[in-house]
């Protein structure tokens, strides 16, 4: 019995060992990397930044946090986000909200109007047409308008309005509730863990896509998102406006500035995911499982 | 709509009839569920218009209804622009790329989050599990553009930490974004990095599901580790394993566009040319809408043809599809 024990427990190290590289091989990019973004141009230049920042320095994040393109772009993404997460939840609701009703008729035709936009997409030319005839195309709403609902978030949401007590509805519409009360009243207080997983998804989705804006603004640069700043930065584009700003002529200070900007970019979303795990598990398990 | 089948047995749906009782009583649901269709309406449903264009001669300020069929030295063909598709060897590159790299994606990526999940699941100390599965949900976090500058900052041939310890280590430095073949490594290791933690949540889900008296039993039996992994947790699990893998296979031929393009360097662009980028490159860069759309609408109805294939499939084997 007792070397069984100990067999197990040699078995549980190796599981930790493994797990331990695993979660290396996770973090040891994002390290190596916010690493880099607070080193001394001297170190970077001749290679010698590992883990661990080498002549430690915030002039990367100085030139970063200064710089009034980069401060309004973070702003203006924070207020895309924000508005985005706000519309899209809602909307979501709104759909999801009528067709738990099993006497609402045309549900079956409403749900199969909702699936074929899940299975057919009329490509991005289709797409790019339409915002040009919308007269969307270098409009800020090309941001928020056409991904301000998407129909597998709303299949979670229903799941859980699904998972809701149909008693409770019934009484409060026997005390008088409208649909509309019941929905503010009973639905949305009762659904916070879906609501906080969902604007989770619609969040980071906004804060991190990039195409949207790539394919429909073009010269309106005030609206570029942050990730597509970044993308034009990081790739070069417009080299002459970039190579003109100072600091990105030095080699070394180059690489700790592209850096210090990815890590401006990304700390707001690793800041806030951890504390949101349980939703987003709950979320995502329930899209899968229930539907 | 299996699920409807079920709601309907499950409630007893009140036959009532639409009539001014049936609309006083429920004209708030239709106003609610208006915007919503109003957005499907347009921003699903109106792009489907132009699908014609593929058709067509495609003409700048000309309504639809006006732009000529496409021709060919006067001769109507309205396949004109599939054939040229066809004929057109970047196209034919994309294609190719789009099912290789997925299928790829799909050897490697799927199952990548079920090993995990099943390592996840031997862990004993509860503490240290929540802190790895915080870290492994991590990457999925990442915007494209991200990863790819990190993927560069880590790999690059001389100053990335990884060729760095190679040449450390004695290797040569190994040129993982520069060369196409290592190239198509680097971009399937991304997407597994950036999803197998992701990935695992559903199968812990399912694991967790799987009742507790099997394994006592299989204790009972004198089964290790190992052989309950193997004959328990496994087949415990069969079933989100399956419906995910024939899910998958639907999307063979999708493939977004933001993780190719961030990716790809000019180096690579024989293996990175994707259907989604080249559309971009061709038909909004360089303006030949009709053809784009002829490719496009071509990827639209494989991949619902593969979806429509892998749902049936699915339910054949007695799971549920994803609708």
């Amino acid at each position: 019995m007792k070397v069984k024990s100990t067999q197990a427990k040699i078995g549980d190290w190796l599981f930790v060992v493994i797990c331990v590289i695993i979660a290396a091989i996770c973090v040891i990019p994002m390290v190596n990397l916010a690493a880099k973004s607070l080193s001394g141009t001297e170190f970077l230049i001749r290679h010698e930044v590992y883990l661990w920042p080498k002549g430690f320095s915030l002039e990367a994040y100085q030139t970063v946090l200064s710089d009034t393109k980069y401060q309004r772009a973070f702003v203006w993404t924070a207020v895309l986000t924000l508005i985005c997460t706000i519309l899209s939840l809602t909307m979501t609701a709104l759909c999801a909200y009528p067709l738990i009703f099993p006497g609402l008729k045309g549900r079956g035709v409403i749900n199969v109007f909702i699936t074929i936009t899940m299975f057919f997409n009329a490509g991005t030319i289709p797409n790019y047409l339409l915002m040009n005839d919308l007269h969307l195309l270098e409009n800020p709403l090309v941001l928020i308008l056409p991904s301000c609902l998407s129909i597998y978030n709303m299949i979670i949401m229903r799941s859980f309005f699904y998972g809701i007590p149909d008693s409770l509805r019934e009484s409060a519409e026997i005390d008088g509730a409208s649909f509309f009360q019941i929905l503010l009243k009973i639905y949305v207080p009762l659904s916070k863990p879906v609501f906080a997983s969902l604007a989770l998804f619609y969040a980071v989705g906004r804060w991190n896509g990039y195409g949207d804006a790539l394919m429909y603004i073009k010269t309106n640069k005030q609206y570029f998102p942050l990730q597509l700043l970044l993308y034009n930065i990081l790739n070069n584009v417009n080299a002459v406006e970039v190579a003109a700003q100072e600091g990105f002529n030095q080699p070394g200070l180059k690489d700790s500035l592209k850096c210090a900007t990815v890590m401006f970019a990304t700390v707001p979303i690793l800041l806030i995911y951890p504390w949101l795990q349980r939703y987003f598990i709950a979320g995502v398990t329930m899209g899968a499982v229930k539907e | 709509m299996a699920k409807q089948k079920a709601e309907k047995t499950k409630y007893v749906v009140p036959k009532s009839k639409f009539n001014k009782t049936y609309i006083k009583r429920y004209w708030q649901l239709y106003a609610l569920l208006l915007l919503p269709i109003i957005y499907l309406i347009v921003f699903k449903y109106l792009p489907m218009r132009y699908i014609i264009i593929a058709f067509k001669e495609y003409k700048l300020n000309m309504p639809l209804s006006k732009m000529p069929w496409a021709s060919v030295k006067g001769q109507t063909d309205a396949l004109k622009y599939f054939k040229a598709a066809f004929k057109d060897i970047d196209f034919k590159r994309a294609l190719w790329n789009t099912v290789k790299l997925n299928l790829l994606d799909l050897i490697m990526g799927f199952p990548a989050p079920i090993i995990f999940a099943l390592i996840l699941n031997e862990l004993c100390f509860k503490r240290f599990k929540k802190v790895v599965q915080t870290i492994a949900y991590m990457p999925h976090f990442l915007s494209w553009v991200i990863i790819a500058s990190l993927a560069t900052q880590l790999l690059a041939p001389t100053d990335g930490l990884v060729n760095q310890l190679i040449t450390h280590l004695g290797g040569n430095s190994v040129p993982f974004l520069d060369d196409p073949s290592h190239w198509v490594g680097t971009y399937v290791g991304a997407g597994v990095w950036q999803n197998f933690g992701w990935g695992s949540i559903i199968y812990l889900a399912s694991i967790a599901s799987i009742n507790t008296e099997l394994y006592e039993a299989a204790s009972v039996d004198g089964a290790g580790r190992f052989k309950k992994m193997w004959h328990v947790t496994l087949p415990g699990i069969k079933p989100t394993i399956v419906v995910l893998l024939i899910m998958n296979l639907g999307y063979i031929m999708g493939g977004g566009f933001e993780r190719p393009w961030a990716m790809k360097n000019n180096l690579v662009i024989d293996v990175a040319e994707v259907i989604s980028t080249y559309v971009y490159k061709v038909g909004i860069q360089r303006l030949k809408i009709s053809l784009t759309t002829a490719v496009g609408l071509f990827q639209s109805v494989v991949g619902l043809f593969f979806l429509l294939t892998a749902n049936t499939i699915s339910r054949k084997l007695g799971e549920r599809g994803i609708w």
